[in-house]
């Protein structure tokens, strides 16, 4: 298992590697922490004739927190992003979300936006991309452009992403006052992919929830948000299981999951339901 | 006395090197090697029409392409039968390189040579292959139904059919007054060592010598079959196992088509070779095991004690049989594990599929025969609705009963005889530690707080370091240092440590002055391997015996030197001195020296040991008659039969009531191997199996589709249990002496692993009320046998329905 | 850093090859590698620090791990070009044979190993973990293993390792 030769890339600013690429257009691939597609290099999944390395270019490797929202930039680790005190703070979703991503190793090397641009609907960044309405900063030989959550993710491992573009950075947006999050998911083993994982944000005024947002992991084509309000507006903690069928119901008829060999279709319908009734308590109970 | 070393806990010696990478396992050898990679077959059923090499001889680095028609002579022929039996009526092995026909999606049918493994995969993918397809048979059912046939010329697809019987089971059965029926089926999985197999190869072109390392079980049986498919003399062949990252069975098999090609490679380039096989590669090409269909109908009288036990069972062998049936025939007879049953009749079909071969994998057939009798002890247990534990001490064997035997026919061709253990004394143990008899307060409990536990139990027996025989060679040099070696290999079961501890016993040297060296065939080239639990119990009473040879010689010089009877020496750290006056003696390395008389000083011992040194009698020659120079013992190890480990295992599993996942609370094991050499690593052997065990049960299986090929060929996919996913693991032991050996031990290596999907099984089936017939069993299996009870179709057992009825009419 | 990345002409033939130096264990240790050139390959085959194992080239077994800048990484995850001018600290580095590391000594102790393959992983895993907590719980110890495969050992020894390891460095400071 030894990756296919290439040609390898490593520009040092944003220009460069724009340029690079738009005269690689798809003979390049662009590798940032490489935690998906090494291994699909080396297993000869995927052979590009080029590498564009960014990880040398300035500027992509910051995490910024502004009043509206939580920038990330390209080459910014998951590990990075999750133990920032300032994201914490103002987005406790993401770490929520990041320590499910694989192990420590992993997410000490690859990337956040990386996982986002990867578009796996089994990944959990791209879920909190939909959940946050993240805006993707791109930049391309047109000039930079903007991309929000719900026009970018297209389909498994599909984006509106063109060939010759770069996701530099994503900002995930925060969340109104009150708002509070969690993240659930169950695998086989700790760090495997989830056989379903969800992300709520549940906004709470007086103990009664008035919004409520979810978004799934491993069980819908595309990560996009499941609106709750609906089935949860004005419900206290402690009345919670009075909504639990319609909760389910709603998951139920969300969700499109595919069987494979962890786990069945059903199942992971079954387990999408479960979970967002288990994650909503931890959030109400907390 | 020095303080005796047998018995004791005492760290590691390998410890220090692998701990600092300073171990030296295959890969790690051979920087300067060409490396090999091989074009192997995508499909699992197929005629090869051509291989077209034309664009691959192009890539740069690239050395030498090699397919079937290139090879030629003994290399060419098919790989050999390891072990015939008379019931393999249809064996069939692979070839080298594919000849023709490749039947399992991974098969070699082209060797690629290249200046590193980079080139050789890079021209790999460039070798274009055109095939004619076969159906594939896949799957136990589809090779039982045999419309498709794996090789045209074997009926049935039926490698192997064996049937034993003892007592009448026909009479037997007619005349109980309880029978029940169980169908119990056990999925594929496989060994998976960290390390994969590997072969480096060295030919040296002015000694005509080839010197070949592989990570192997077998050193001694790599080094004969290379010599044979090679046309070398055995002594112009040496094999070497270096560290080897874990084998569990694997590397038994042999020879793996590299270990010959990499060789013949080698001499053909005159330039060392090197394989290291990759993850994909030890998923498709190397062996699995597990995969049994099993039938079982027993009748009891209503004590539950077995009259009649009738099995029948299918054995998936894969595509060929390499290495014989030993793992149905040891499921056919090791599943009795502690019972003795009124009569016993076995049968089993092992059949060929389009898939990879099966060889021994820890364990070897046992899991699934524990499987089965302790599936059927447990549904006597609720037909009858007698606890379970009791039922199983109903039909133990006695301690006043051994040795016992069972009147079948053993794997090593010998009866099945037991030779010692004390069932009713271990199951008390493990009653007392798993808390047995209060479980049903802590079930009510967890179900007052909406939890479902249940408690699970499972028996085994394990036939343990069968023959035929290990030798051992010890040398005590002339500065005190103890060199032994035995050939059998090493894959972490601390054989530095533990035959050093016996020798320092024996020899009555420090342990720091002992050198163990194991699967070197230029240091013992006589030796079988290590596999069947059997290095402890065989290299072990080897070594021992090695050593009192050496022992017994120290004392005949020291006593000729000392003038003294030998009967009033003894030895002490190192020193051979007289019992009671320890200032008059010598240290053993004098003995050496006076062992071996020389011409020649090249330094102060040797000084001492020349010809005109000291006193000598001008009539007696320098070396007498019926002596050797050197001090040393060579000795072999060859018992009549296996000795019997057993053990007993309880765990409490929590399963989710919406989700159905599984959790294993606690995990509770009493083991007895004999005498313990070293009981912490015994107790890691006992760890890692349960983990072994406990993949096998929730995680693992080989999952083919129907085409044959294996979907899930990674570690993503294919789950081996993180250290999140293994439970606490509580151990007490029993040492029951084996009195077989001198040592009184008895193996402990597989042990572990064996009753873990029983065990677990019952446990899941204890918390769910329904019966649990197929392993392994991830949460979405569980969560669809819980839909098929609430429909109906799957039966209460009988002690939840008792419950319902009586909770309705209170 | 190393690599160009503007002679698009030179890189069209195929493999560029790529002078990469290293700071491996605190000395800067180079070789001219293809750029598909594994960091594990570089570190193993063209330095010789074959401590550090492959057990699956695919980032799931963790035998290959070493620390980056400290902080333990796949070293089968990435090129050794992606390494160039940073600090590896592989298993040679936690220790030597004269003088085990606390983490090594704490395997020792605790027969925190059988085979030995995984070791190596564990080990560098390991010691970065307790810089970062250096008075785990036993949950704590097993969660921080929980990214590394061992198939001999069933974790009960390598759990306790981490804890003993953890006493050790704090006997220590």
């Amino acid at each position: 298992m030894k990756p296919a030769p290439f040609a390898y890339h490593a520009p040092r600013t944003l220009a460069e590697a724009i340029e690079v690429l738009g005269a690689l257009g798809h003979d390049g691939k662009i590798l940032a922490g490489g935690q998906s597609l090494i291994p699909m290099l080396s297993m000869r999944l995927a052979a590009p004739a080029h590498l564009i390395d960014i990880n040398a270019v300035a500027g992509l490797n910051e995490i910024a927190v502004t009043p509206e929202a939580v920038r990330v930039g390209a080459t910014v680790r998951h590990r990075a992003l999750e133990r920032s005190p300032q994201a914490y703070a103002v987005l406790p979703l993401l770490r929520q979300a990041l320590v499910n991503v694989a192990h420590p190793a992993i997410r000490n090397r690859g990337t956040t936006v990386g996982s986002i641009a990867h578009a796996d609907a089994a990944g959990e960044m791209p879920a909190v991309a939909a959940l946050t309405g993240a805006v993707m900063e791109v930049a391309g030989p047109g000039g930079p452009r903007e991309i929000s959550a719900a026009d970018f993710f297209t389909g498994p491992l599909e984006t509106t992403l063109a060939p010759e573009e770069i996701l530099t950075a994503v900002r995930f947006s925060r969340f109104p006052e009150g708002t509070l999050t969690g993240f659930l998911e169950s695998a086989r083993r700790s760090g495997d992919y989830a056989m379903a994982g969800v992300g709520v944000a549940v906004t709470v005024k007086q103990g009664s929830i008035v919004a409520a947002r979810a978004s799934f992991v491993s069980v819908t084509d595309i990560p996009d948000v499941l609106d709750l309000t609906p089935v949860l507006a004005d419900v206290s903690a402690q009345d919670l299981p009075t909504r639990w069928d319609d909760l389910r119901g709603a998951v139920r008829e969300h969700v499109s999951p595919e069987s494979d060999i962890h786990a069945s279709a059903d199942y992971r319908r079954m387990l999408a339901g479960e979970l967002t009734c288990r994650v909503v308590t931890q959030v109400m109970t907390r | 006395m020095t303080t005796k070393l047998f018995g004791a806990p005492i760290a590691r010696r390998e410890d220090p090197r692998l701990v600092t990478g300073n171990g030296r396992y295959l890969d790690d050898l051979g920087h300067t090697a060409y490396e090999a990679a091989f074009v192997r077959s995508p499909h699992a059923h197929a005629r090869i029409v051509d291989i077209d090499v034309t664009d691959a001889l192009e890539t740069p680095g690239l050395i030498g392409i090699w397919s079937h028609e290139d090879l030629g002579g003994a290399v060419g022929e098919p790989l050999p039968l390891l072990i015939p039996h008379p019931a393999l009526t249809h064996p069939r092995t692979g070839y080298a390189l594919a000849a023709g026909e490749v039947n399992h999606v991974g098969e070699a049918i082209a060797l690629v040579v290249a200046e590193d493994r980079y080139a050789a995969e890079d021209a790999v993918a460039r070798i274009r292959v055109d095939y004619d397809f076969l159906t594939p048979v896949v799957g136990l059912e589809k090779a039982r139904a045999a419309t498709d046939l794996v090789h045209a010329e074997v009926p049935g697809n039926v490698a192997a059919n064996l049937r034993q019987e003892v007592g009448d089971v026909d009479a037997a059965m007619a005349a109980a007054p309880n029978r029940l029926r169980l169908d119990l089926t056990i999925e594929r999985s496989a060994c998976m060592p960290m390390e994969g197999k590997g072969v480096y190869a060295k030919w040296d072109s002015d000694a005509e010598h080839l010197t070949l390392w592989s990570s192997t079980q077998t050193a001694t049986g790599v080094r004969a079959a290379v010599a044979a498919r090679l046309g070398l003399p055995l002594a112009k062949v040496d094999c070497i196992a270096p560290d080897v990252g874990g084998g569990f069975g694997v590397k038994i098999m042999h020879p793996w088509p590299e270990e010959v090609l990499i060789p013949w490679a080698a001499r053909l380039l005159g330039h060392d070779v090197k394989w290291t096989e990759d993850r994909r590669e030890h998923f498709i090409s190397s062996s699995h095991e597990r995969g049994q269909l099993q039938e079982v109908e027993v009748g009891f009288d209503d004590d539950g004690r077995v009259l009649a036990l009738d099995v029948k069972f299918w054995h998936d062998n894969g595509a060929f049989t390499p290495y014989g049936i030993i793992v149905p025939i040891i499921t056919a007879t090791q599943l009795l594990g502690p019972y003795k049953p009124g009569a016993y009749r076995v049968e089993f079909w092992s059949l060929y599929t389009n898939t990879v071969l099966v060889t021994p994998y820890r364990g070897a057939g046992r899991p699934q025969g524990c499987f089965a009798m302790e599936r059927t002890m447990d549904a006597i247990a609720d037909h009858l609705g007698i606890d379970r534990a009791e039922v199983r001490g109903r039909n133990f064997i006695q301690p006043a009963e051994m040795p016992y035997d069972h009147g079948l026919m053993f794997q090593d061709g010998r009866p099945l005889k037991y030779d010692s253990g004390d069932f009713p004394a271990s199951l008390a143990k493990l009653k007392e530690l798993v808390g047995w008899e209060d479980f049903a307060t802590y079930r009510e409990q967890a179900a007052a707080q909406g939890r479902r536990v249940g408690l699970g139990i499972g028996c085994y027996v394990e036939g343990t370091g069968v023959g035929p025989y290990e030798g051992a060679h010890v040398v005590i040099e002339t500065s005190g240092r103890v060199n032994v070696a035995t050939g059998l290999t090493t894959q972490g079961q601390g054989h530095q440590t533990v035959f050093a501890q016996i020798v320092a016993d024996e020899l009555g040297v420090p342990l720091e002055s002992i050198h163990v060296t194991t699967g070197d065939t230029r240091r013992m080239p006589y030796a079988v391997g290590t596999f069947a639990s059997r290095a402890a119990v065989m290299s072990g009473n080897a070594i021992a015996l090695a050593a009192q040879a050496a022992r017994a010689k120290a004392l005949k010089i020291a006593a000729d030197a000392l003038e003294v009877s030998a009967d009033d020496l003894e030895i002490v750290d190192g020193r051979v001195r007289v019992k009671g006056a320890p200032d008059t003696g010598m240290s053993i390395g004098m003995t050496a020296v006076l062992s071996n008389p020389l011409r020649y000083a090249f330094d102060d011992a040797a000084q001492a040991a020349t010809q005109f040194a000291g006193t000598f009698d001008p009539d007696k020659p320098p070396v007498g008659d019926d002596e050797e120079p050197g001090l040393e013992g060579r000795d072999f190890y060859s018992p009549t039969q296996a000795t019997f480990a057993n053990g007993m295992h309880a765990a409490i599993v929590e399963t989710d009531p919406v989700t159905a996942e599984i959790t294993i609370l606690r995990y509770c094991v009493i083991h007895d191997c004999g005498m313990m050499i070293n009981p912490m690593i015994v107790e890691g052997q006992v760890h890692g199996g349960v983990a072994q065990g406990v993949g096998g049960a929730l995680y693992e299986r080989m999952v083919y589709d129907e085409s044959g090929q294996l979907l899930n060929a990674s570690f993503m996919d294919f789950l081996m249990p993180y250290a999140t996913e293994v439970p606490h693991v509580e151990t007490d032991h029993l040492e029951t002496p084996s009195p077989l050996n001198p040592l009184g031990i008895k193996g402990a290596g597989e042990a572990g692993c064996i009753p873990v999907t029983a065990v677990i099984a019952s446990a899941i089936e204890d918390a769910e009320g329904f019966p649990i017939t197929s392993m392994p069993i991830s949460p979405v299996e569980l969560w669809e046998l819980r839909q098929r009870h609430e429909r109906g179709e799957l039966p209460s057992l009988h002690r939840r329905a008792d419950e319902a009825t009586a909770k309705e009419q209170q | 850093m190393t690599a160009e990345h503007s002679n698009l002409a030179a890189a069209q033939g195929g493999a560029t090859v790529i002078p990469v130096a290293v700071i491996v264990n605190g000395v800067t240790r180079g070789a001219t590698v293809p750029a598909r050139r594994l960091l594990s390959d570089f570190l193993r085959h063209d330095l010789r620090l074959t401590g550090t194992h492959v057990g699956c080239e695919h980032g799931v077994c963790g035998a290959c791990t070493v620390l980056l800048d400290g902080e333990p990484v796949r070293s089968c995850l990435m090129f050794a070009v992606q390494a160039a001018g940073r600090e590896v600290t592989t298993v040679e580095g936690c220790g030597t044979l004269a003088e085990l590391g606390p983490v090594q000594q704490a395997f020792a102790d605790c027969h925190g190993l059988q085979c030995g393959f995984c070791t190596p992983g564990f080990v560098t895993t390991i010691t970065a973990y307790l810089r970062e907590n250096p008075t785990p719980t036993e949950a704590e110890a097993r969660e921080a293993i929980s990214g590394n495969l061992c198939r001999c050992t069933g974790y009960q020894n390598i759990v306790k390792s981490v804890l003993r390891a953890a006493d050790l460095i704090g006997e220590q400071s």
